[in-house]
């Protein structure tokens, strides 16, 4: 078990609780996390769970695919340490990490 | 002759493009219409102009599953379409028919593969085209709904700015005062057409100003995205006269033409650039030289229009029909107008306004125990996936609260995803905030009247009639 920070756009903080193995998307949904929308079902297709992983966590939460560098590239409020949250399967390392959420999920 | 007559594209591309800089667009694109007519007298046309009169469509169970054809462009019309998907959803997900006006083409109708075959741009290319017919000969214009990467990615990127979040927040209350100065206007003592007076009429202002466009003159995008969108060959839409068509191509490259070299100039004079669409084109280093390339340059231009015109104006005019359709969910609305948002995303998952996309087999496919052969026309029935009793409980029911509504396919997926969708359901959001702070009832009238097309889903006229707020009867 561990703990997930995510930080909306409005500075609106919200922690939510995962288990090792899901997605940083579906941890979202579960929690019903204002500003991810995961259209698409976490099939790395639509691009409306971008999060902007912090600084330090960005390394820890793994390489980005040929899709999601693809999806993301269409994202105006890309950053270097944007991820798609369907991608970023959650390990027991990255207990505390913290992601903001950008403006608009496009 | 279909090796010719892409030979004959080829030089004829390059040909455009080498002369772009000497001879005016507009004047090319005319002397394209007459090399075409010479063309076509030497070597007939590629192939003949589908011609489309409306009757009857049978009953889809009296058919044989080979015989099915959705590619009928009447069959939305109707009212046929939802046995006809339903038959192929249940019988036959993966279907091919051999003989479409339109050629042969294979069917997609599940959601999931669906979802596949969007994915796949390594398996499925979208070019040349994303309709299911072709475009009038010599009018194969070039855009990046209609490209793979990595082509794709350099264009998109250069305009998707135009719809970006800072332009958003920009537009949202340019939309809002428009909105209400468009509901202002509307009769209050007598049923009218909703679909001119506010579907079309708030799409119109909308690309005037995504454009920069003459604002007086704004019918004319309506009007050639109309055309565009709606031609025999390429949808099974009405109009059916090509020269007509290289004669609006050939108006729009002019107006586009001067608009570009408008904004050059007033650029050059100091003036800073604005976040509409030929400004940010003429800010990237690879679209820059655009107006070089006239075959691209009125391809994009024409897919922001079409992209923008069709799409959300029949998801304006859709909503109320589904509203009077299910009129319980109109009371759960007033009583809950938070539920808005998601009500948007029902609307056009319910409307589904553009039907399908079309793709190219780069190579063969399994899928749904059929292979698809390198080469072979591939259909997406968005419309279909949007109603796949697989994905959505009750899904011909319209649920504005339905709870997986953003799920909807209208979008796309994938790479060539809706770059407008953002717009689009700000300018419906706004739309209906705008219509319960007025009405109490808008009450369809009469059947609608739905366009004959096998790719636009939409209505040419819904007749309402108002009641404005505080004077609904009991």
């Amino acid at each position: 078990m561990g703990k997930i920070t995510f930080i909306e756009n409005d500075q609106t903080v919200h922690v939510a609780e995962f288990e090792a193995g899901s997605s940083v998307r579906q941890i979202a949904v579960d929690n019903a996390i204002p500003g991810i929308d995961g259209d698409c079902g976490g099939e790395c297709a639509c691009g409306t769970c971008h999060v902007i992983v912090s600084e330090g966590w960005f390394s820890k939460t793994g390489t980005l695919g040929g899709e999601e560098e693809q999806m993301l590239s269409m994202t105006p409020e890309r950053t270097s340490t944007s991820r798609l949250g369907c991608q970023v399967v959650l390990t027991d390392e990255m207990d505390g990490m913290t992601v903001h959420l950008p403006e608009f999920q496009m | 002759m279909p090796t010719l007559s892409r030979t004959f594209d080829d030089i004829q591309s390059r040909l455009i493009n080498a002369t772009s800089r000497v001879v005016p667009m507009h004047r090319q694109i005319q002397g394209l219409k007459f090399l075409i007519g010479g063309k076509k007298k030497a070597f007939g046309p590629r192939r003949p102009m589908p011609e489309f009169v409306e009757k009857p469509i049978p009953d889809v169970n009296t058919l044989a599953l080979e015989d099915i054809d959705v590619s009928n462009p009447f069959l939305y019309r109707q009212g046929q379409w939802r046995p006809y998907f339903k038959r192929l959803r249940d019988e036959a997900p993966v279907h091919y028919q051999k003989n479409s006006p339109f050629g042969p083409f294979w069917s997609v109708t599940r959601f999931e593969d669906i979802m596949f075959v969007d994915k796949s741009h390594d398996l499925f290319s979208a070019e040349p085209q994303i309709i299911l017919g072709d475009p009038p000969e010599g009018l194969s214009v070039e855009m990046f709904i209609a490209m793979d990467p990595p082509k794709h990615d350099v264009q998109r990127s250069s305009v998707q700015g135009v719809v970006a979040p800072k332009n958003l927040k920009e537009m949202e209350g340019l939309i809002r005062s428009r909105t209400g100065e468009v509901l202002d206007s509307l009769p209050q003592d007598k049923p009218f057409n909703w679909v001119p007076a506010v579907s079309k009429e708030l799409t119109g202002r909308m690309l005037a100003t995504l454009l920069d466009f003459p604002y007086e003159e704004r019918h004319k995008l309506v009007e050639w995205s109309d055309r565009m969108a709606g031609a025999a060959s390429a949808t099974g839409g009405e109009f059916a006269d090509e020269e007509a068509m290289f004669d609006d191509a050939a108006d729009m490259a002019w107006s586009f033409s001067k608009l570009w070299r408008d904004k050059e100039a007033r650029r050059a004079a100091g003036e800073e650039p604005g976040f509409d669409l030929i400004s940010l084109l003429q800010s990237n280093d690879e679209t820059k030289d655009l107006i070089d390339r006239p075959m691209e340059f009125i391809g994009n231009l024409t897919l922001l229009i079409v992209g923008g015109n069709d799409t959300t104006r029949n998801s304006m005019s859709g909503g109320l029909v589904a509203m009077n359709e299910f009129p319980e969910e109109f009371k759960k609305l007033k009583a809950n107008p938070e539920l808005i948002p998601n009500m948007v995303s029902e609307i056009i998952r319910w409307q589904t306004p553009l039907a399908y996309m079309r793709r190219i087999a780069k190579q063969d496919v399994e899928l749904g125990g059929q292979t698809i052969k390198k080469g072979d026309r591939v259909v997406m029935w968005y419309a279909s996936g949007n109603r796949d009793e697989r994905k959505f409980d009750n899904p011909d029911q319209f649920i504005i609260d339905r709870k997986d509504a953003r799920n909807h396919m209208s979008f796309g997926y994938g790479i060539h995803r809706c770059m407008g969708n953002r717009l689009a359901e700000l300018q419906l959001r706004v739309l209906w905030e705008e219509i319960l702070k007025r009405f109490d009832n808008i009450e369809v009238v009469e059947e609608p009247k739905r366009v004959q097309s096998n790719f636009v889903r939409g209505y040419s006229e819904v007749m309402v009639k108002l009641t404005p707020k505080g004077k609904e009867a009991g």
